[in-house]
């Protein structure tokens, strides 16, 4: 018997939320493994191994999801996700590396953390996700 | 590319919200193609010939 397909907007919605989930856990496991030396178990290195352990695997976890959300989406959806992929890993290499160089130079005055390269990517990315949206609309 | 998809869609009294559950793509595509701002895959293209019960060239026409 042939098995009924979910309808597009319900299996979207239910991989959008499994994706706020795991990257939510993701982002709480990173705040563990960070802070959590620092204020929980003081450099106890096992623990400390534990939690980024952990911390990876969420965030295998969070990579799955995002897979399976973006096959979720119909081709338009999945147009806009790649250009902004597109745009936002060019950045961070671009941008990234020329931010390095300064850093390098002694141009700026403090040092180029790879938390810096996360943000530009994360606002290039929603950019370029609400141009994209706007674009097709 | 040119379509037909908005004379057709009226003819058969559909909104693109139903069009769009009906070929599987969100109402957003289907208002992006009606413009012209977006083509089709050819899958896609002949899920909608398929649902009008035209062929695709009477359907999109190339500029």
């Amino acid at each position: 018997m042939k098995e009924k397909k979910e309808p597009r907007a319900k299996l979207e919605r239910k991989n959008i939320l499994s994706l706020a989930f795991w990257t939510g856990a993701w982002v709480i496991t990173m705040a563990i493994s960070t802070f959590g030396s620092l204020y929980l178990w003081e450099s106890n290195a096992l623990l400390s191994v534990l939690a980024i352990l952990l911390n990876f695997a969420v965030g295998i976890g969070m990579i799955l999801a995002n897979i399976r959300h973006l096959n979720s989406l119909d081709e338009l959806q999945r147009k806009i996700q790649l250009e902004a992929m597109g745009i936002a890993l060019g950045l961070a290499v671009v941008g990234g590396l020329a931010y390095s160089s300064l850093d390098q130079s002694n141009i700026i005055g403090y040092n180029a953390e790879i938390s810096h390269l996360v943000i530009l990517i994360g606002i290039s990315y929603m950019a370029a996700i609400l141009i994209g949206n706007s674009r097709y609309r | 590319m040119k379509n037909k998809i908005k004379v057709l869609r009226a003819e058969y009294e559909l909104t693109q919200e139903q069009l769009a559950e009906k070929v599987d793509v969100s109402r957003q595509t289907i208002n992006a193609i009606e413009k012209g701002k977006f083509d089709p895959s050819l899958p896609l293209a002949f899920k909608i010939s398929k649902l009008f019960k035209m062929s695709i060239e009477d359907i999109f026409q190339n500029e």
